[in-house]
């Protein structure tokens, strides 16, 4: 009895605890920068998209919402011709983001997405790219790979030797 | 009282009694969500409040299936019944001097028939909805319903005993100088356990129990009689707590700068919020433990409780 009258008491007393509901249309959230949401196709330093069409983050995909098709332009540069990410399908578990190995695609703190039409989660190419380099800024994958891509010569790289001459005898 | 009056009285006790029972949907809630650390429905319009219209109209435009393998009549029956047991007993409540429906001479007695006859809506709705967990609750919101009415009725005799009324209006009268509870402080808190029992309510809703039995003898309803069974169990708190006022609390008594109908209700809010906060905080016990604790504890203490009144109030006249 008297430990039913004090569970009651300590329940009662809560009525002037702070309250811990945030409101949210009103107050936000707070999403640390590592938070997993939306998923973004970023840019290098200088405006040139990241992504080499590698196929890595659609083997990675854990529910298979990555879609997309590699190409080339004229200079041996890879891009996807398109590159489609079916957010209805979408875990944000973030593996895309892990297996990439040139930081293009990368999940950021946003999760207000909601839409009227379910065909409105299939993101394209164009809603993805943002034109910032995301959590890497300054890095740039065409710098620090061996391949001329118009970014930098064969062997002009950071940390790159000089290409060997195949064709000399000398070492 | 001319006719006209006692129209007016009717009504008034209605629409305000059905509205209490409608505002306690939100009452209920915001309480239950604050002794949460939440903030509980608080958009939709002022504070919150048209949730009682959005849950009223949710409730209207429900489908009101009645399932093939029910008893169809019998199934239509049980939730009105819970409704009207409880208004009736609502009937024979003093708010203040003169505003009763009904000013009967065994006003007590009728009160404990008619909450008594809400069994019915809990044994027929369970029993007409034809499913085993249905007639589970409904064999358990009957055998509760017995134990605890038999101290029920008894807890109050002391009362009876001190006022020499099973008039209420005249019981409200015998307070006049000391409330109940100083002199029947077991009968007032058997009488509140026995409330409890007797609405069902938690941590007494073992016809309910919905992690035992999914919702109990109301697991068939839909729509609007859900929504009956819903209302009468509010209902049944306003009344528990009105008639706890009026038998121990000094129904409208108290001092003169409120209208007595005020205190009234400032009382009954009071016993409508301790029966949320029993909600909030007390777990539900185990079925036999519910109903060993009523026979084998409270019915002996009611008893004694008896004893004890008559033997000084008889040694008070000598």
């Amino acid at each position: 009895m008297i430990s039913h009258l004090r569970t009651m008491w300590l329940v009662f007393i809560h009525l002037f605890k702070k309250k811990v509901t945030i409101e949210y249309p009103e107050q936000r959230v707070a999403l640390p920068p590592r938070w997993r949401g939306r998923i973004v196709l970023t840019k290098d330093p200088d405006g040139g998209e990241r992504c080499v069409g590698c196929y890595l983050c659609a083997a990675a995909c854990p529910v298979d919402c990555i879609a997309l098709q590699a190409t080339e332009t004229e200079e041996g540069r890879r891009y996807p011709e398109f590159f489609r990410i079916n957010f209805s399908r979408c875990i944000f578990c973030g593996y895309c983001e892990e297996a990439c190995p040139t930081y293009a695609i990368q999940l950021i703190p946003d999760f207000e997405m909601a839409e009227y039409k379910r065909q409105d989660l299939v993101y394209e190419k164009e809603d993805l790219l943002i034109d910032s380099q995301g959590k890497y800024p300054g890095y740039n994958f065409y710098n620090v790979a061996g391949l001329d891509a118009g970014v930098k010569e064969k062997g002009k790289g950071k940390d790159e030797e000089k290409p060997v001459d195949v064709k000399s005898l000398l070492p | 009282m001319t006719v006209m009056q006692h129209i007016w009285i009717v009504l008034g006790v209605l629409f305000v009694f059905l509205n209490i029972a409608a505002g306690l949907i939100w009452v209920e809630r915001r309480l239950l969500a604050m002794w949460q650390d939440r903030l509980g429905p608080n958009r939709a319009g002022p504070l919150g409040l048209f949730i009682v219209l959005a849950d009223t109209l949710k409730l209207f435009f429900k489908e009101d299936w009645i399932p093939p393998f029910a008893d169809k009549w019998v199934f239509i029956l049980a939730p009105a019944i819970v409704v009207a047991s409880v208004l009736m007993g609502l009937a024979i409540v003093p708010f203040a001097p003169g505003i009763v429906v009904a000013d009967l001479n065994v006003g007590l007695m009728f009160f404990l028939a008619m909450s008594s006859l809400g069994v019915y809506s809990i044994v027929l709705g369970g029993w007409a909805s034809n499913n085993k967990y249905s007639l589970l609750g409904a064999l358990r919101g009957a055998s509760q319903m017995i134990a605890y009415e038999v101290f029920m009725g008894l807890s109050l005799m002391g009362v009876v005993m001190l006022s020499k009324s099973f008039n209420l209006t005249d019981i409200v009268a015998a307070q006049e100088n000391m409330w109940f509870i100083v002199t029947q402080p077991v009968g007032f808190v058997i009488f509140f356990i026995a409330g409890l029992a007797e609405t069902h309510r938690l941590p007494f809703d073992i016809p309910e129990a919905e992690s035992e039995l999914i919702a109990g003898f109301h697991s068939e309803y839909s729509g609007m009689k859900f929504g009956m069974f819903f209302i009468g169990e509010y209902l049944g708190i306003s009344l528990i707590s009105a008639m706890t006022v009026t038998l121990f609390f000094g129904g409208w008594l108290g001092p003169a700068f409120l209208p007595p109908v005020v205190w009234f209700f400032l009382k009954t809010f009071v016993f409508i919020g301790i029966f949320i906060l029993m909600r909030a905080s007390l777990p539900r016990p185990r079925y036999d433990q519910l109903i060993g604790y009523g026979w084998k504890l409270l019915l002996p203490l009611v008893l004694l409780n008896l004893l004890v009144t008559g033997a000084i109030a008889l040694w008070l006249r000598s």
